[in-house]
Formats: structure tokens, C-alpha cells, sequence
């Protein structure tokens, strides 16, 4: 019988992390700002088709990078889980909150557990209400979660669009000033002119009652950066 | 918890109702038939005479096309034999941005199965990223009747009506049910539950193609009156309380809900219209 070479677990852990970071690191990014009308999400995506950004809830949306089968299981386990939560409680009891410790869970259990890391990041936006302030969580690979406020960003370089919207994002920026700022990042990250067409954009809106998920069409992305000049 | 399918969670589906049933089941692989979640229906409630437990019943409501659209409306009563059970319910719930259900029959198990319907619809156009058409959802809703079957064999029979704003004809259509989730489209009007047959008395009189959206309020009130004149059952305006039908317009700018005071208007109106032939 043969025996399976020593590895320490330290080692182990630290080669699934740096095969999952350099996975997610491949993709382009996501930001997700808070503005006057409620949170922006903006993905760098050339396909029209295959979003990166979508409606969790009436009030919570998600954005993930990384492989695109793991985050779009990732998403429908998320609507599954809302809309059970939403349909046996009431539709005020699905939170942010418990959904992002759902996937922070599951996204940890798979790092321990299984063989081959997702290679994922996602971004969990939840629009407040009334007194009730904006949520927005940033979870791992490694299920670790972070609680991020006004700028969040994941995959491609990540560190450097962070910094760079961090500089220039200030509370109180309009939707319209906030697409412009990212359109910019992007521009810097690429180093080349970057087509409107490229832009995936949704809003969580707060002047809208239940459903508060609305996608940016192309023509609208176009129509707030072309006066953004 | 997030569902997961014998301890995965990549397994497809885009139904709510499946993944409600293997929730409820247990969480095994094989989806249980029913609304009632896995549970043989017939052993939850033992055969026996309907009727013998006493159930709210929801009673008139009514659909109709008009030029751009269609029109739904219902009374408010609830009755639990010749009582009111209740003076203000709802039985009409949107369901999405182009369509409203309406139902008739035991209030208990006809509000769950529009709540199921519309999170059904819902869970659908988030997963897909694409809404189902409107026959589409028109189908869905038959076969959660059809599945109601056993239930409606005990006496709790539920028949909704569904009406919505065709995006692709650019038309509004009506479907209506019956018990055994039979569903048959409807291009001018329809209206069910115990006052269903005065109300489309009135429709049939007055309705006529390619009408208005006042003159189509206007026969909808009318013909809601007239069947609470002639049902036991059916709530009349209640003008001491401020109780008044729900009125729902669909076309192509979404669902919106006559206000209050305009319905009461109207009714005022036709009242009006109505003590001029009584002779003083």
C-alpha cells in the first residue's frame, strides 16, 4: 500500500488560497457604490448575455467574480434561499445579513472541505429603509466576510480600483457621478479607451416599493455617461 | 439554511412550487406532488362530508378587456355560511408588473396558492433572468389548481382568475379555471364565486368591444353591485364604513389600483342613476 505524501495542513490550506486568488484575480472587476438614490452595481462584463450582477431579493442584489458556474450557483442558491425564507416567514424577514452568513457558511465549508476551492468572490448588497442603513458585505473564497461601506470592489485588480474610487467617492454621489467614477477605474485599469458597451450596471432604488432591483440598460448606461463629458 | 439537493447545491430547477415540496419532504431528491408539500392530502383530512368544518369563503370577483387592457375587480366580504366572516379581505394580489390573480372559493387555501403563484413567478424571472410569458404563467397557474384537486374533492374548492397585460400581442387576456385546473382564455369577460352569474349578467348587457377604461370601471362596478343586490354571499358598498370594491386596471404601464375615492364615486353615481327609476 502506498502512502500519500505528508502535507501539512498549513501548506495545504495556503495552496488551495493561492489557487482560488489566482483565479478570481483573472476576471474583471465589480464595484458596488453607495449613491443619493440608493446602491450601484457595476460590472466590467462584455457579454450582454451571462450577468455578473442580478435581483436576490426585493431589497438585495448580488455581484460575484471569479468562475462563472460557481457564482451562478452561488446566486441561485441565493434566490432559493430568499424566496423559501421569504414565502414561510414574511417577505420584511429575508436580511442581507442572514443571507450573507448563509453564503459565508457555504463558502467556508467548501474551502475546508473540498478538494478544489471556489474560485469566487461576491459582493451581497442590502438597500436600507427608513432609519434602517445600507448593507453591503464582501465575502471570500475562504468564506471570510468583511462589512464594507460606500465602496466595495472584487475581482481583476481589485486593490488598485478600490484605491483608486476610495480617493474620489464621497457620501452623497449621485448614480450618475458614480457610473462615471467607475467607468474612469476601469479606464485606468485597462489602459485603453473602455467602451460603454462593456458596462453591466443595476441600481437598488430606494424610491421604489418592493422590488427595488432595476437593471441599467445599455442605452441608459450610455445616456448617463455621455453627459458625464 | 441554503437548500441543497442530497448535498449539493448544483441542481437545476426553476420552480419555487418542486423546490418548496422537497424542502417540506424532507429534502430528498424526488419533488412531492401537491400544494400541500408531500403530505397526502387525503390523510390530512379524513373523507367526510365538505362543509362540516367551517372555512371562509371569498365571493364575487370579475375580469374584463377593455382598449388598452384589462380591468379586475372584486367585493370585500368573506362568509363563513350565512355570516360574514369578514367585511374587508382582499381577493385580488398582483403578481407581477403585467398581471393579477383574483380568486373565489375557501378564502384559506385560495390566498396561500396566490401567494405560492406569485413567488412561483417571481422565483422564475430571477433564476432565468427572463419573465415566463403570460400564457406561460397562465399554464403554471392551472397545473398548481389541478394540484389542489384532492383538496377541492374535500370541499375546499379554489378558482381563481387570472388576467394580464400580453406584452407580445399587446393585448390584456383573461383565464379562467376550473376546480380540476382546466384553463380556458377568455377575450371579452369572466367572473366567478357566488355572485359570479349576476355579475356577468351585467357584463353581458353591457359590455362591448374596445371600450374605455371609465366606461369599463364604470360596468365593472355595476355588475359587482348588482350581485351583491342578488347574492347573499357578495359585499355591497358600504358607505357608513368606506368599504369599497378593489378596482385593478392592467395595460402596458403595469398594475395600479383605482383609489378608494374614486370607486366610491362611481358608485355613488350609479346609485344615483339607479333611485331615479324607483319611483318616490
Amino acid at each position: 500500500m502506498t502512502m500519500p505524501f505528508y502535507v501539512s495542513p498549513e501548506q495545504f490550506l495556503q495552496d488551495k488560497a493561492e489557487y482560488a486568488k489566482k483565479g478570481i484575480s483573472r476576471g474583471r472587476s465589480i464595484a458596488v457604490l453607495e449613491v443619493v438614490e440608493g446602491i450601484l452595481l457595476v460590472a466590467d462584463n462584455p457579454s450582454h448575455a451571462l450577468h455578473k450582477i442580478s435581483e436576490i431579493y426585493d431589497r438585495v442584489a448580488f455581484a460575484g467574480v471569479g468562475k462563472y458556474s460557481e457564482f451562478e450557483n452561488l446566486r441561485k442558491a441565493g434566490i432559493r434561499y430568499a424566496d423559501l425564507k421569504g414565502f414561510m416567514y414574511s417577505r420584511e424577514d429575508v436580511t442581507g445579513r442572514s443571507l450573507a452568513n448563509a453564503y459565508s457558511e457555504l463558502l467556508g465549508n467548501s474551502f475546508s472541505q473540498d478538494m478544489k476551492p471556489m474560485e469566487v468572490e461576491i459582493i451581497l448588497a442590502d438597500l436600507g429603509s427608513g432609519e434602517r442603513p445600507n448593507e453591503i458585505y464582501r465575502i471570500s473564497f475562504d468564506g471570510s466576510i468583511f462589512d464594507e461601506s460606500l465602496v466595495s470592489v472584487v475581482g481583476g485588480r481589485s486593490d488598485q480600483l478600490k484605491t483608486f474610487l476610495k480617493d474620489r467617492v464621497r457620501p452623497g454621489v449621485t448614480l450618475k457621478e458614480g457610473l462615471g467614477l467607475v467607468r474612469s477605474g476601469f479606464m485606468e485599469q485597462n489602459d485603453n479607451g473602455h467602451l460603454v458597451m462593456n458596462i453591466e450596471a443595476a441600481v437598488l432604488e430606494r424610491s421604489t416599493d418592493g422590488r427595488c432591483f432595476r437593471r441599467l440598460l445599455p442605452e441608459e448606461v450610455g445616456r448617463l455617461l455621455a453627459t458625464d463629458q | 439554511m441554503i437548500p441543497v439537493n442530497d448535498g449539493s447545491l448544483w441542481w437545476g430547477g426553476s420552480s419555487f412550487v418542486e423546490l418548496l415540496n422537497m424542502v417540506r419532504s424532507g429534502g430528498g431528491s424526488a419533488p412531492a406532488a401537491g400544494l400541500s408539500g408531500g403530505m397526502d392530502s387525503s390523510r390530512m383530512y379524513p373523507a367526510g362530508s365538505p362543509g362540516s368544518v367551517p372555512v371562509w369563503h371569498g365571493t364575487t370577483v370579475l375580469a374584463m378587456t377593455f382598449r388598452s387592457g384589462v380591468i379586475m375587480a372584486a367585493d370585500r366580504q368573506a362568509s363563513e355560511g350565512y355570516q360574514v366572516a369578514d367585511r374587508a379581505i382582499q381577493k385580488i394580489f398582483p403578481v407581477d408588473r403585467v398581471s393579477a390573480v383574483a380568486i373565489a372559493g375557501a378564502a384559506g387555501p385560495a390566498i396561500e396558492m396566490s401567494r405560492l403563484f406569485r413567488v412561483e413567478i417571481e422565483h422564475y424571472e430571477k433564476l432565468e433572468g427572463v419573465a415566463l410569458s403570460l400564457l406561460g404563467k397562465a399554464n403554471k397557474l392551472g397545473q398548481m389548481v389541478r394540484e389542489h384537486l384532492p383538496l377541492a374533492l374535500q370541499g375546499l374548492v379554489v378558482v381563481p382568475l387570472y388576467a394580464g397585460f400580453d406584452d407580445r400581442t399587446g393585448q390584456g387576456r383573461i383565464f379562467k379555471y376550473d376546480a380540476a385546473g382546466g384553463r380556458y382564455e377568455e377575450d371579452e369577460y369572466h367572473a366567478n364565486g357566488s355572485g359570479g352569474l349576476f355579475a356577468r349578467n351585467v357584463l353581458k348587457m353591457l359590455y362591448h368591444p374596445g371600450m374605455e377604461e371609465a366606461e369599463g370601471i364604470l360596468i365593472s362596478l355595476r355588475a359587482l353591485y348588482e350581485a351583491a343586490d342578488d347574492d347573499l354571499g357578495t359585499g355591497g358598498p358600504d358607505f357608513v364604513r368606506g368599504i369599497f370594491p378593489l378596482v385593478y386596471v392592467i395595460d402596458a404601464e403595469g398594475v395600479r389600483e383605482i383609489p378608494a375615492e374614486e370607486v366610491a364615486r362611481t358608485l355613488k353615481g350609479i346609485g344615483e342613476s339607479l333611485r331615479r327609476r324607483v319611483p318616490s
